[in-house]
């Protein structure tokens, strides 16, 4: 009995070596291990062996059975791996050939620059508001310190509606609505569309946006103004960016600042870009003039605050190097599609 | 303003740095400066010399040849020019120097003109001679240069000298951007006090002493101000025995550095005190003011002026006026008129020095159509006390130049002169301000400096009457920043009570717009907010549309820019079609803009500014394509029920059987469509566009950003396809409608799956397919639910004159 399992083994082993393909092997799985196969076979003839012997030739049996189904799995394993891997080689594709591409719409790089700008300032704790494009001239010049004979109104070329109604010329008209609501501390940033009378040209636009920031409580400093748009500028243009604060003069801040950044191309040393100057003037600012406060019902001995004005296009046309502001509002395809 | 720094220098004596240094630092003080030019770029090796002898050239008729003295040597020139003689001096560049420009005065090369020894035709020459254009300048500068040919200077410069230097060209212009608010820094004086304060060197003021001649000016003149709000303060002063002559050399180069063409040496000191005080004068004829008498009043309504310009202008009873006792002879601070104007026969001079209403001025310019240097100051409200210096000054100048004899006295006429500013000295509000912690004594610095007085008793700062900016305390604390520094002054951020940063809910969901758009392909466009009134034909808008009753700008750029929108179509169109000519294919743009809708005209009230999300494509699309962008964008502000789309919209820009106002829970939320063919005609389109306008304030209402999860669904679906011949006139709408409302709780979706008209339908019908999806939220469904729904379906969509295919 013990030979012919061997020899059934030995057989076994001997067609499972010889086989090539994975039908082939279930066909030895079969012929050996099956309910017919011949190891079942040898089992059934378990009734000639004496009582004593069963068990024995039992264990025989099945250690027999185990080492041809090791085997055989193993084969198993190696064929299926095998066809896996001749499978693969015939999936190869060139995988240099074109995209399938979902065609995404572009962003107008004065959305992308005040997304960039909004996400800076929401960072710091402000609101971003908004307000009316036409608007009363008291909010856009009389609240700001501008009275009606101030020669500001003239430098900045108003279209009027009538005489009391306007299309601003400066965000700085929602300082004064926001002030209004009487809500403080403030720090809000405002940025929308504003219009003055200037021909269209590389350089101008009769409508363009503006960006306009505030911040009031108490104990806010020139300092704190300072530390704010550097803070700005870094996020914006580059953590080696540099600040420069020059006086100015606004009606409506004092003391009043323009605020220079290094140029983003040289870093500073000066180069065609920047007119070799090294700087970029960036925006204008200031501390809240009181009188300001006092016309919006806030105690200017109680409060302080500053106020800022960034034109949009004016970092888009920088930040995107755009050499003529018209791009802007053609909307050429081409144009949108570089952002 | 254009100012050469060597002016400065004479009330800066001590002020030495480079041209770069003296840009930064005063820019960092508050004075901007623009940029500067130095006048000697590109003189290089340029001397005196004088000619010592002539002669023909031997082999050309239009050239000689001189021998010059350059100082302890004679060198060879050959030149061409007309007009030397021996014994002329010159400016001579020599081998190996270089010029500024050409002879013709035409643009100065970058890098100048080398000048080398050469030949002129076989004869040696070892330099050239100079014209005042070659030396970068021109006639208009210094008017004593002949029309064509070399500079000749005056006997009293040295042979060998530094030409550049003789002529005046050893310095540098500086341009100035002066600020709104300061009116001191339109002068000369205004600026190097500045320059004095920023480098903390002695400022000295010019010593002004008149010597007069003993004659009373009463006797010659007398002067009536009839409106002393226009003007405040009127000074006049007589000077006689005029000589008219050219002013010294130092005064015309000064004004020429300033961008003033030198006159003569009358008109020449109006103009230098004018520069140098910021106080524009005006000098008469007294033989031509009849009466000598002057009468300062408002001009008569329509009255006709001759200005000294030779124009008429047409005036009104708000321009002020200078008056004789006949007649007028000026219109205050803008321009004088011809009939009391200088002329070289002139004996006696008035010189006029007053102060006007800046305002007035200003809008008196604007009207009579006349903006001079002299009204660009006067605008700006001058101060009176600056009047009185000024005339003095330039009668003083007048005596010193030798140009005339000065009559004893001033007549001045004036209200009540504006008592200076006096404000409590408080230094810590200053530092708390700044955020600083400057001392008080640099404090006191700065204000002496700028001639800001401290009263140490007192504890008060006492303004000059210069300084009409200075009027509170945070003018003050702007003094003591611009002094002590912009860049020393720390950077910290505010430490007050925390907010938090917030965009608001509208600007949320016009992000959403935005993405959404680009997601579908879309790019951000940008158009006016004003366009022409025109657009409203070229949209084909009826008469009596209400969009046509647009918000008028009173003073647009023009026609095409003078209405404010009302539709936002034509900004897109324009864009589209701007693309389609430059054969861009398959565009696709959105913009998110205002339109303005007036309550009533003419505007009383501001009008309701409403943002529309536009949509305009053309190329591989349809209406479909549109609609699913909308369909996007509503599910993505969580706009989930379905919106109702009524072709009945009548929107004459679109195509009659093209297009559908969009409802949400029967609210008007915006419109879609193929663009009327006409309309493609009326912009250049010749393809097929669509859009799509959702009103952002009418959606507002329906989105939200909130979600709640419903479950996944337990219990299988049932599906049934039904098949339809359907009238062409029934809308898949109407067939949804019925679908929907018989379907009950258990429908769970519908969807077209087949739409066909053709031959094998028979006319004036269509086949329709849906798929319809029943679900139970509880159980599975059975058979009998099944049907029953499907019995209601199918009996509403009989009703419509249906049929069922089987």
């Amino acid at each position: 009995m013990k030979e012919k399992l061997e020899q059934i083994k030995a057989e076994a082993l001997r067609q499972i070596e010889a086989s090539d393909a994975l039908e082939k092997l279930n066909e030895v799985k079969v012929t050996y291990l099956g309910k017919k196969g011949e190891l079942t076979a040898v089992l059934k003839s378990m009734k000639d062996v004496a009582p004593e012997d069963r068990p024995k030739v039992g264990q025989l049996v099945n250690e027999t059975r185990e080492e041809i189904e090791k085997v055989l799995e193993a084969s198993v394993k190696k064929m299926e791996r095998a066809v896996r891997e001749a499978k693969l080689k015939t999936e190869v594709i060139d995988v240099t050939l074109p995209s399938k591409k979902n065609k995404m719409g572009h962003r107008h790089p004065n959305t992308i620059a005040l997304e960039e700008v909004e996400r800076i300032f929401i960072g710091m704790g402000y609101e971003v508001v908004e307000g009316p494009d036409v608007e009363k001239d008291y909010y856009n010049f009389e609240a700001l310190n501008i009275p009606a004979d101030h020669p500001a109104k003239d430098e900045q070329d108003t279209f009027y509606i009538t005489g009391d109604i306007l299309l601003r010329t400066q965000t700085s008209s929602v300082q004064v609505h926001e002030m209004e609501k009487g809500k403080l501390p403030i720090r809000m940033i405002a940025p929308g569309r504003v219009f003055r009378s200037d021909e269209v040209d590389a350089t101008h636009s009769p409508s363009f946006h503006q960006i306009e920031g505030l911040v009031i409580d108490k104990h806010i400093t020139l300092a704190d103004l300072k530390g704010t748009l550097a803070e700005f500028a870094k996020e914006l243009f580059g953590e080696d960016t540099k600040v420069k604060f020059r006086p100015h003069h606004f009606p409506f801040t004092e003391p009043s600042a323009e605020m220079d950044v290094t140029c983003f191309k040289c870093g500073g040393k000066g180069c065609r870009f920047c007119k070799g100057e090294g700087w970029i003037e960036i925006l204008g600012c200031g501390m809240v003039h009181p009188h300001v406060l006092e016309m919006s019902g806030i105690d200017p001995e109680q409060y302080t605050g500053f106020a800022f004005g960034v034109g949009l296009e004016r970092i888009a046309l920088l930040k995107y190097e755009i050499d003529d502001m018209r791009l802007l509002y053609e909307n050429d395809i081409r144009f949108l599609k570089q952002f | 303003m254009n100012t050469a720094l060597s002016w400065i220098k004479a009330y800066v004596p001590e002020l030495t740095c480079t041209d770069q240094e003296y840009m930064d630092a005063m820019t960092l003080s508050g004075t901007k400066v623009e940029g500067y030019t130095r006048l000697d770029k590109n003189l290089e090796k340029i001397v005196v010399g004088q000619i010592q002898k002539i002669e023909k050239h031997p082999d050309a008729d239009k050239l000689i040849v001189c021998q010059v003295d350059i100082g302890g040597e004679v060198i060879q020139i050959v030149t061409g020019a007309p007009n030397v003689k021996e014994g002329d001096k010159v400016p001579v560049v020599l081998d190996g120097g270089k010029v500024a420009g050409g002879h013709d005065g035409g643009p100065l090369p970058e890098e100048g003109i080398s000048i080398k020894a050469g030949k002129l035709r076989g004869v040696p020459s070892n330099g050239m001679m100079c014209s005042i254009e070659e030396l970068g300048s021109d006639r208009n500068f210094y008017p004593e240069a002949p029309e064509m040919g070399i500079y000749i200077f005056g006997d009293d410069v040295q042979v060998g000298a530094d030409a550049v230097e003789a002529l005046g060209l050893r310095d540098t212009v500086f341009e100035y951007e002066v600020t709104s608010n300061r009116v001191d820094c339109y002068s000369v004086i205004g600026i190097a006090r500045e320059a004095a304060a920023t480098f903390r060197k002695p400022f000295v003021l010019p010593e002004v002493t008149v010597r007069e001649n003993g004659e009373k000016v009463e006797d010659y003149i007398s002067v009536e101000v009839q409106d002393t709000e226009l003007c405040p303060r009127y000074c006049a002063r007589v000077c006689k025995n005029i000589k008219i002559a050219p002013s010294p050399q130092w005064m015309q180069r000064r004004l020429a550095a300033s961008g003033i063409r030198p006159i003569n040496n009358l008109v020449d000191i109006t103009n230098y005190v004018m520069e140098e005080y910021g106080q524009p004068m005006h000098a008469y004829d007294l033989d031509t003011i009849a009466g000598h008498k002057i009468i300062v009043r408002r001009a008569k309504e329509g009255d006709v002026f001759q200005t000294l310009d030779g124009q008429e202008r047409k005036l009104d009873a708000d321009v002020l006026m200078i008056c004789d006792a006949e007649k007028e002879v000026g219109i205050a601070g803008i321009m004088g008129g011809e009939n009391s104007m200088i002329t070289d026969h002139v004996t006696t001079v008035l010189f006029e020095a007053a102060t006007f209403n800046g305002a007035n001025i200003r809008k008196s310019a604007k009207r009579v159509g006349l903006r001079t240097d002299a009204s660009g100051k006067f605008e700006k409200g001058l101060d009176p006390y600056n009047a009185e210096a000024a005339i003095n000054r330039a009668c003083q100048l007048i005596e010193e130049l030798g140009c005339g004899e000065v009559v004893s006295g001033m007549v001045d006429v004036h209200g009540e002169m504006k008592e200076k500013v006096v404000l409590p000295f408080e230094p810590e509000r200053y530092n708390k301000l700044l955020g600083t912690d400057v001392s008080e004594q640099e404090m006191l610095d700065i204000f002496r400096m700028i001639e800001v007085e401290y009263d140490a008793a007192k504890r008060t700062l006492t303004i000059p009457t210069f300084r009409q900016d200075i009027l509170r305390q945070c003018d003050i604390a702007e003094e003591v920043a611009r002094f002590y520094g912009y860049d020393k002054i720390p950077t910290t951020l505010p430490n007050g009570e925390a907010t938090t940063g917030k965009l608001p809910f509208k600007l949320r969901i016009e992000q959403k717009a935005r993405d959404i758009a680009e997601y579908c392909g879309f790019s951000q466009g940008m158009c006016y907010s004003f366009e022409s009134p025109k657009v409203f034909d070229k949209l084909l808008l009826a008469a009596d549309d209400p969009a046509r009753k647009a918000i008028t700008i009173a003073n647009p750029l023009g026609e095409d820019f003078s209405i404010m929108r009302t539709v936002p179509l034509h900004g897109m169109l324009v864009s589209l079609a701007t693309n389609y000519n430059r054969r861009n294919k398959d565009v696709r743009l959105y913009e998110l803009g205002n339109i303005y809708l007036p309550k009533a005209l003419p505007l009383t009230q501001l009008p309701e500014e409403r943002m529309q999300f536009t949509l305009g494509m053309y190329g591989d699309c349809d209406f479909f394509d549109m609609k699913g962008v909308v369909e996007e964008f509503f599910e993505s502000i969580g706009m989930h029920k379905k919106a109702v789309y009524d072709p009945k919209a009548d929107r004459n820009y679109l195509h009659p059987g093209r297009q559908a106002n969009i409802e949400y829970e029967g609210t008007l939320v915006g419109y879609l469509g193929e663009v009327h063919p006409e309309v493609c005609d009326n912009y250049d389109m010749k393809t097929r566009a669509y859009v799509a306008v959702l009103d952002i304030p009418a959606v507002l209402p329906f989105a939200t950003f909130d979600r709640k999860y419903e479950g996944i669904a337990k219990y299988p679906a049932v599906l049934r396809d039904i098949s339809m011949v359907v009238p062409k006139e029934v809308m898949a709408g109407q067939i949804e409608a019925v679908i929907a409302q018989r379907g009950g709780k258990i429908l769970e979706d519908y969807q077209l799956f087949d739409i066909y008209e053709g031959s094998q339908i028979k006319d004036g019908f269509k086949s329709m397919a849906y798929s319809i999806t029943f679900r139970a939220k509880d159980k599975t469904l059975e058979e009998a639910d099944v049907s029953s729904a499907m019995k209601k379906i199918l009996n509403g969509l009989e009703g419509m004159g249906i049929e069922l295919r089987s």
